[in-house]
């Protein structure tokens, strides 16, 4: 990969003591060591036109593997951090591959058959390397939140980076942050983005605490922070959240929602608070700015950036220049329909003119043969003033199929939590407030208070159903 | 739980749920056909959910008869041998 003098990647470094607590220092390396040097365990050459699986236990190693290996290897496959061991075999097939790059040591991966395994460190050490690229790699990503095999979808660096334009206008070299990860499809936006920017990226890291991050980010004067809207509804809990003052801050992943646009803008009043929209498969649509949730009717339709946006069927269409080209494997699955777009299984709905994002087309609860989509009950529970945030799922019901039940993580500066006779109120409060807003069958049944939310690696709310 | 406090959580789902709905509860007697309590089927839903909650069974799921209670005495009563105490086959 050209252009990457100026970088820096950083992350915590993180362990465990012997009597349990967790350390974590600042890790950083300067992209422009690899003119004169390189992590890998082997010279560069031996892994021209061959194709390369990516697994590694930490980001940063990640990172430099695959900058290291763009235009030199035919095709790189980048394995996410939860990818589940017993589907390698599979993904190794699927996409051929011959070498695996690994920061477990030389023996993690041997007993798949016919790869050969090479190491790649979080440092650059001195060595004569020859970058001239040779080939337009593949990038194979994983999609995330699938349940039996992993998906696959192919990229190239084209599509990857795609007529980005600078980010949310602000253009120079930037300070990015993240708390995705650089082996997921938004994390690796960042990650390009600032290699190619020639800016610095500071990573996260699952085992830091969101306070631990923020700190770190502050020191290292971060101008521009993303990551899902649950991941910024558990950071805007620590008071940490106002150590930071982006100028820049995107949420992007999941729906955001007006309540979480409005503690966003509140928390970084100076911040260009945007939204975006953006998956594996159809690649970075568009961001919002105007700090309304949902987006424009009038970006339905082409637009300047090449980006053709389109609703069938109540969900939207992307065609652009950055969406993946097809899947790897998959049973001949179509990720483009007939003219080119990708159907994002979002489900949209106009009101006014704005369409809003309701939900996903899979994760419709039915009960009694009405339709719910969890995201829209999640939105009016959050609207309470002492909700953090919401799961809404389907509970069986031997009457009607299924139920409507939520989860609630209460604000940190609301009521008392362990004052049963307080929780009890502020459930009677928000179920008040759906009766008032939804239709019966959408109210949920029960409602549990809980500590916290399972947000799955990706950033998002680990949903049970769909 | 003795048999009349079953009856009783199970009488206060039913005007709870009711109450919030704007539904018109029937006088809730054992021969009263659920059909005719006054709750719709949503209702109804909600009341079996939430007293899965407050007594920690589900006879829906656990029935191996398959019977669907009829009247609100059948109701009543399956609940009542869900309770570890109550059932026939506790003392064995």
């Amino acid at each position: 990969m050209q252009r990457c003098s100026l970088a820096t990647l950083s992350s915590a470094c993180t362990g465990q003591w012997a009597d349990g607590r967790l350390w974590a220092h600042d890790a950083a390396v300067a992209l422009g060591d690899l003119s004169t040097g390189s992590a890998l365990s082997v010279p560069l050459d031996e892994l021209r036109g061959r194709t390369v699986l990516v697994r590694t236990e930490d980001q940063l190693s990640a990172a430099l593997a695959l900058i290291e290996t763009d235009g030199i290897a035919r095709r790189l496959v980048l394995c996410p951090p939860d990818l589940v061991v017993a589907h390698l075999p599979y993904v190794v097939t699927t996409a051929a591959v011959d070498i695996v790059i690994t920061d477990r040591g030389r023996d993690d991966l041997d007993w798949l058959p016919g790869v050969r395994v090479v190491t790649c460190a979080r440092t650059i050490h001195r060595a004569a390397v020859d970058r001239a690229p040779q080939h337009e790699t593949e990038w194979i990503l994983f999609t995330s939140g699938t349940t039996g095999l992993p998906k696959m979808v192919v990229h190239t660096l084209a599509t990857l980076t795609g007529a980005i334009a600078p980010a949310g206008g602000l253009a120079g070299s930037v300070s990015w942050a993240t708390f995705y990860d650089v082996r997921r499809y938004g994390g690796l936006q960042i990650l390009l983005r600032a290699v190619l920017g020639g800016g610095s990226l500071v990573l996260s890291d699952p085992n830091e605490a969101a306070a631990a991050f923020l700190a770190r980010a502050r020191e290292h004067h971060v101008s521009h922070i993303t990551g899902t809207p649950s991941h910024w509804r558990r950071a805007l809990m620590s008071s940490a959240a106002r150590a930071v003052s982006p100028a820049y801050a995107r949420l992007s992943g999941e729906i955001a929602d007006q309540t979480v646009l409005d503690q966003m803008r509140s928390s970084y009043p100076h911040a260009k608070v945007a939204h975006a929209f953006a998956s594996t498969e159809a690649g970075v649509a568009f961001e919002v700015t105007d700090d309304l949730a949902g987006f424009p009717v009038g970006f339905i339709g082409p637009n300047e950036s090449g980006v053709h946006l389109a609703v069938e069927d109540d969900t939207l269409r992307v065609r652009s220049s950055r969406t993946a080209l097809h899947y790897l494997g998959n049973q001949g699955e179509a990720l483009l329909d007939a003219n080119g777009f990708v159907d994002t299984g979002d489900v949209v709905e106009q009101r006014g003119d704005r369409y809003y994002f309701v939900g996903r087309r899979g994760g419709i609860i039915n009960v009694g043969g009405l339709k719910i989509h969890p995201e829209e009950v999640e939105a009016v529970i959050n609207r309470h003033p002492g909700v953090r945030m919401s799961l809404v799922s389907a509970r069986k019901n031997p009457i009607t199929g299924s139920v409507v039940t939520a989860e609630v993580v209460l604000a940190p500066d609301s009521e008392q939590m362990t004052d049963t006779a307080v929780v009890a109120m502020t459930k009677d409060a928000i179920l008040e407030r759906c009766r008032a807003t939804l239709p019966t069958h959408k109210v949920p049944a029960s409602i549990r208070i809980v500590d916290s939310l399972p947000v799955g690696p990706s950033g998002k709310v680990a949903r049970r159903n769909g | 739980m003795s048999e009349g406090m079953i009856r009783t959580t199970i009488i206060t789902h039913f005007e709870q749920v009711a109450a919030e709905q704007n539904h018109k509860l029937a006088a809730l007697t054992d021969d009263r056909p659920l059909m005719e309590s006054g709750l719709d089927s949503l209702a109804f839903a909600i009341v079996v959910a939430r007293l899965e909650d407050s007594l920690g069974v589900d006879p829906f799921n656990a029935s191996t008869t398959g019977d669907f209670p009829v009247t609100f005495g059948d109701f009543v009563q399956m609940y009542e041998k869900m309770q570890p105490n109550t059932a026939p086959n506790a003392a064995m």
